[in-house]
């Protein structure tokens, strides 16, 4: 079986895939964020700033311009039919990088760290960057998250044991560092956020597991009913914290907690952060040789 | 919702308090990372006539040039703890009356605030569409070519810009408040 890989038409499917990202946020997310809106006391700094990001999530969608202005770090989680060339996706998903840039679906966001240099492109070393798989469906899925930098400098990494947080390793250590670490993001991360958690891993590996978390449907359920009983435990007494929508104070903290875990060496326990803003930018298309869809 | 025209003197903004919300109208100048660093490092002078007595707002926009004339497509703030560092000195070189971005400031922002009769204003993150439409007009853009479109410096004129004081002139800042009793509830969680 070899697939049909058509470089043009899928540039412009990624295309699409980017502005849709960029402008409209997934149902799912709007659903917690409304939810959230009718929880706090009407009149609240909470409640209005939640009624003021979902007015915005509406214009932005009707105007198809960016929710946010910060369009992040392009991270792209990609599935292949055997025999699709890595190189021609990479290449047509540069094009459609840049092709979005050009319509300001994204911000230019790509600056050489040693030149200080944007590329205005959003095309640079890494940029955008590629994890990929390979499945037995005739099917190229795409997944896509705009993660803005903002949350990505509140994410954080932890290794247990920790002595100050009197934290073993174990999943009640794991608890302790994400209470301590959404704590320390207070509103800057732009609360209420959703938390992509990594347990176990190396510090790469880690990361790459939280960040994969932030795909998954706030109303899902975690197959492993221990990490399920983590994530109810942690979403209630985050939401304890009192940090509220931007860190205005409030019932809301968090929408969502997200828990996966890799294999670790016995001589390392990482707690890896990827805090999402409230913005939860995400998107998977699916590719086949007729057809394209999003969700 | 208090309406401020800028500029505005020193008066006019000690009036305000931590918790009152604020339509911004008039003009401003974004600035972020590589502008505070060149304030705090080279005092450059041609900027004390966009600074003095209005907002540096944190923040990099999407921008969009059609028929010669740039237009602001998304434009929310940024986050401002990064500027800790610059902000003190720089709200007291340029006689700044607002600076408004999102998460707060520390303690030595807290602190020129009080002393050069300053207020920080906090604008909803990711609210990026809303706030591209307040902007009005760009008059001008500083350090395009060297600092890119993020971080260069936009001159822009707003109408019905909305904020909420966070920060004020007389040492009160929300952030320190509900960082306070946030940390007791983690200790108390995490049993510590």
């Amino acid at each position: 079986m070899s697939f049909k890989f058509d470089v043009n038409r899928f540039s412009i499917a990624v295309t699409e895939l980017i502005r849709k990202v960029a402008t409209e946020l997934p149902t799912d997310v709007v659903q917690a964020m409304e939810t959230a809106r009718d929880n706090e006391e009407k009149g609240s700094p909470a409640n209005s700033v939640l009624s003021y990001m979902l007015q915005n999530v509406n214009v932005a969608k009707e105007n198809s311009t960016p929710i946010c202005q910060d369009t992040g770090t392009n991270i792209y989680f990609i599935t292949i039919p055997e025999g699709v060339s890595l190189r021609k996706i990479e290449s047509a998903i540069v094009d459609a990088t840049r092709v979005a840039t050009e319509k300001t679906y994204l911000r230019p966001n790509a600056v050489d760290s040693v030149t200080g240099k944007n590329s205005g492109d959003n095309t640079g070393i890494m940029a955008p960057y590629f994890h990929y798989e390979e499945w037995d469906e005739p099917t190229i899925k795409v997944e896509l998250m705009l993660k803005g930098g903002g949350c990505e400098n509140v994410s954080d990494q932890y290794k247990l044991p920790d002595s100050r947080l009197k934290a073993d390793r174990n999943l009640d250590g794991v608890y302790k560092c994400i209470i301590d670490a959404i704590n320390n993001a207070q509103g800057l991360g732009c609360a209420p956020g959703v938390a992509g958690i990594g347990i176990g891993g190396d510090r790469a590996s880690g990361m790459i597991i939280a960040k994969k978390q932030l795909f998954r449907k706030l109303t899902d359920k975690n197959p492993d009913p221990e990490l399920e009983k983590l994530e109810n435990r942690l979403y209630t007494d985050l939401n304890k914290l009192g940090i509220g929508p931007m860190g205005f104070g409030g019932l809301t903290t968090m929408l969502g907690v997200k828990i996966g875990a890799a294999h670790r060496l016995p001589a390392s326990f990482f707690v890896s952060l990827a805090y999402s803003c409230w913005a939860d930018r995400r998107n998977t298309m699916l590719y086949t040789e007729s057809e394209v869809s999003y969700d | 919702m208090i309406n401020i025209n800028l500029p505005i003197s020193e008066s006019d903004i000690r009036k305000l308090k931590v918790g009152d919300e604020v339509s911004l109208n008039g003009i401003m100048l974004t600035g972020r990372d590589e502008a505070h660093s060149w304030m705090f490092k080279e005092k450059p002078d041609e900027l004390r006539e966009f600074l003095k007595d209005t907002v540096i707002y944190h923040c990099g926009p999407i921008v969009k040039k059609v028929n010669d004339e740039w237009h602001f497509v998304a434009a929310g703030p940024t986050t401002s703890i990064r500027e800790e560092p610059y902000q003190g000195q720089v709200i007291k070189e340029y006689g700044i009356r607002g600076v408004m971005g999102k998460g707060g400031m520390g303690e030595k922002t807290l602190q020129a605030l009080n002393e050069n009769g300053s207020v920080y204003l906090h604008a909803v993150g990711g609210a990026a569409t809303l706030q591209a439409q307040t902007v009005k007009k760009v008059h001008g853009v500083i350090k395009l070519e060297e600092f890119g479109v993020p971080e260069a410096l936009w001159i822009i004129e707003v109408e019905d810009f909305q904020a909420v004081v966070t920060m004020d002139s007389h040492g009160n800042s929300l952030h320190k408040e509900i960082k306070a009793a946030s940390d007791k509830v983690a200790d108390e969680l995490i049993g510590i």
